[in-house]
């Protein structure tokens, strides 16, 4: 029972990047029609204002202190944080251990502008264009993004710690009441994912209950009559795909330090996540959630030593098989609308 | 010529004409000049040209004809690649029953993927060879790993059966890869004055089948079959409403196209006998997709050139370094020069991926015809009065743009 709790468990964050890309990725596809290759570099993009922000925070200036010195005699070379300077030593640590946190807050306004840029820039001008043209370019400007990022950070993945307090397990089991030290899990993860569960909510809440959500959903259902009726679809249409840029992101922030962020991890990522997208079914927001946290599971299911000696490389298969049988049984998802991309 | 017209012999001339002389076009500079190195007249590189130029036209018999998007291809080189080494380990160390191996073997595996995948289409399509792919990377990466060698790659070794060869040379080598004793590393040297020219046995098979494989190529987009397939990219709903069955017809053109992928891959293994899994990874097939869209989709001649001009210029630009920047702008002032050299920085070197990324933006979103049609847009511009070009490559582009 606790190992099936503790598979569950390791599925969740995981799972929770898988949805909340997944999320993105079937917002831009249920509104705009486009298939959005780039998606996984915007995830990559997030985690990278993680890494920028955690830079920013710990440029030093280097100074001389006389009262100390190194094993050659001379005098010691102190590098001070700049933060520590603007806001004093206390708040200044406070700060730097907080970067990736912090980053949510830079990485909205970062996301949000990628996200304009790209779909004004350049989708716009894909919605006529077939599938496999929007799938082409899109394609491009993944490498392009993640070359970019390769030039400025390098190729080594950049290590980027959480706060000191979300640092280390906890042991989840002895707290629900089972055996002690049977079942431990990292703070972080559990962080992530209830960060993933509010992002979520606040997507759908955002899409349900306000006005601009109602006619997004409406433009969904039947883009050519909503406007007609007076509205700039086209307009509300971009700010989802800003959000949708946004939600990749913050996926992106809150992962770097379960993975250290690297040029690749948006490809990584968006394989698989296309996947869970055409798993939950296209177009589908909570078939795209539902599926993410379901494969993210089965993977870590799949990975169980017990499964392993039984189906050896299962773990590495698991998830491409579920979605070749979906795809062959159900060819529009587990929860995919009638009429949407059938064929 | 070979039962083609006029037009298609002209193509099959040209590529003829590209692949035999390819030791000299691709040697224009005296290796003494400092522009040798802008050569690409090397035995490894020509045959990376032709090899890949077998794989995107096996491509584009897919995807320039059905539309059908593959993001899989990969899978097929790689085991045609594993296939081949086996033979060379298993049976001998000639080509011949290597390559044919590696063209059966991945022709039954297209067959099968082909099978499932192609019950659906569009982006559906896609997922499903990059999932099939990413699975058989996965598998060869570990499970498989007695066949496929893991994460090392399979490689020769010295107590390999090969029952119809030599486990190992009278000097306790590892035999290399040969046709009948003509050992495919083998290279002769041209030197005329200040150039020198290289003519390379392997190169010369690969380009041989090159040839073979673009005459098969132009036949089947002429044939009956080959006009089903663009029947079927333009509109395959009234294909099935008129009571065909369009099923076999990309089923043959995936596997079709899954044997030119192993060909290459069998001869990738013939020229280099080692095979690794990363050749099956989805990169891989992208790079595929990106060469044929690069020269032109649809058209014949296209994915030869958008592999020569992808391997040629990774090739190139992976060498430019800053000392050759320095060099090239050095008849600036030095402000300005330094300017220019910190511009063309990322975009060289290790950068290459950065400017290929551009590259194909550009093309998918300016020239969806590829090169093909940028050299025909070029072309109109100076003579004006035959607007209606004629010519296979400019109908094979009216075509496509008819279809979209």
């Amino acid at each position: 029972m606790d190992a099936i709790i503790l598979q569950i468990l390791n599925g969740l964050d995981k799972g929770s990047a898988y949805a909340l890309i997944a999320l993105g990725l079937t917002l831009i596809f249920g509104t705009l029609g486009v298939v959005n290759f780039a998606h996984g570099a915007l995830f990559m993009i997030g985690a990278f204002c993680a890494v920028t922000l955690s830079r920013i925070l710990t440029l030093s200036r280097t100074t001389i202190d006389e009262t100390q010195t190194d094993f050659l005699g001379n005098p010691l070379k102190v590098e001070v944080p700049y933060a520590h300077d603007f806001f004093g030593p206390v708040v200044g640590d406070a700060l730097i251990d907080w970067a990736v946190p912090l980053a949510i807050l830079f990485s909205i306004p970062v996301m949000l502008l990628v996200g304009f840029v790209m779909e004004r820039g350049l989708i716009k001008h894909f919605y006529k264009r077939p599938h496999a043209d929007q799938i082409l370019v899109t394609f491009g400007l993944a490498i392009v993004l993640q070359e970019v990022i390769k030039y400025f950070y390098g190729a080594n993945p950049i290590p980027t710690p959480a706060p000191d307090v979300f640092r280390g397990s906890f042991d989840f089991g002895a707290m629900v009441g089972f055996e002690a030290n049977q079942i431990i899990y990292p703070y972080w993860r559990l962080v992530y994912f209830a960060f993933a569960a509010l992002i979520i909510g606040a997507v759908f809440a955002f899409l349900q209950f306000t006005t601009f959500g109602m006619v997004v959903r409406a433009g969904m259902a039947d883009r050519e009559t909503v406007g007609l009726l007076g509205i700039d679809i086209d307009r509300r249409f971009t700010i989802m795909f800003g959000i949708a840029a946004a939600v990749a992101g913050l996926a992106g922030v809150m992962y770097a330090p379960i993975n250290s962020p690297n040029y690749h991890m948006g490809m990584d990522f968006l394989v698989l996540s296309f996947v869970v997208v055409v798993v939950g079914g296209m177009g589908s927001l909570p078939g795209a959630v539902l599926a993410g946290f379901l494969l993210g599971i089965l993977e870590s299911f799949a990975s169980m030593s017990a499964v392993i000696d039984l189906i050896p490389g299962i773990n590495q298969v698991i998830i491409y098989l579920v979605a070749i049988t979906i795809l062959l049984t159900r060819p529009r998802g587990l929860m995919g609308r009638k009429g949407v991309m059938e064929d | 010529m070979f039962g083609l017209d006029k037009t298609d012999t002209k193509l099959l001339l040209i590529v003829a004409v590209l692949c035999l002389f390819a030791p000299f076009i691709l040697n224009p500079f005296p290796t003494s000049s400092g522009l040798a190195q802008f050569n690409a007249g090397y035995p490894d590189l020509m045959q990376r040209f032709v090899i890949f130029g077998i794989f995107a036209v096996g491509f584009n018999i897919l995807f320039g004809l059905t539309g059908y998007l593959s993001f899989g291809h990969a899978a097929f080189l790689g085991v045609g690649s594993y296939s081949a080494v086996w033979m060379f380990k298993l049976l001998s160390m000639n080509v011949i029953p290597a390559i044919l191996l590696s063209v059966l073997l991945s022709g039954v595996f297209a067959l099968i993927i082909g099978y499932v995948s192609l019950r659906r289409s569009g982006i559906y399509f896609s997922i499903l060879t990059l999932a099939f792919a990413q699975m058989s990377f996965a598998l060869a990466y570990s499970v498989f790993t007695p066949i496929t060698g893991g994460e090392t790659g399979l490689q020769l070794a010295l107590d390999d059966p090969r029952i119809l060869g030599i486990s190992q040379t009278a000097g306790g080598n590892i035999p290399v890869p040969a046709l009948f004793g003509l050992e495919m590393r083998a290279s002769w040297d041209l030197v005329l004055g200040d150039w020198q020219f290289t003519f390379n046995a392997g190169y010369y098979l690969c380009a041989l089948i090159l040839l073979a494989a673009f005459y098969m190529a132009i036949r089947i987009f002429r044939s009956p079959f080959g006009m089903m397939l663009r029947a079927v990219k333009s509109n395959q709903q009234r294909m099935n409403y008129t009571g065909l069955n369009t099923k076999p017809y990309t089923l043959a053109a995936f596997v079709i196209s899954g044997m030119y992928a192993g060909l290459a891959g069998g001869l990738m293994a013939s020229m280099d006998p080692l095979a690794g899994a990363e050749r099956m990874q989805w990169t891989a097939s992208g790079e595929v997709v990106l060469m044929t869209i690069l020269g032109g989709a649809g058209t014949l001649i296209g994915p030869v050139l958008g592999a020569g001009f992808i391997k040629y210029f990774e090739n190139i630009f992976s060498k430019l370094n800053d000392n050759v920047l320095h060099g090239w702008f050095a008849f600036m002032p030095d402000g300005l020069e330094n300017l220019m050299v910190t511009i063309v920085h990322p975009f060289v070197g290790k950068g290459w991926h950065l400017t290929l990324g551009i590259l194909f933006m550009l093309v998918v979103i300016f020239l969806p015809g590829g090169l093909v049609e940028g050299g025909q847009r070029v072309g109109r511009l100076f003579r004006r009065r035959d607007i209606k070009s004629t010519g296979p490559e400019a109908e094979a582009a009216q075509q496509r743009n008819a279809a979209e």
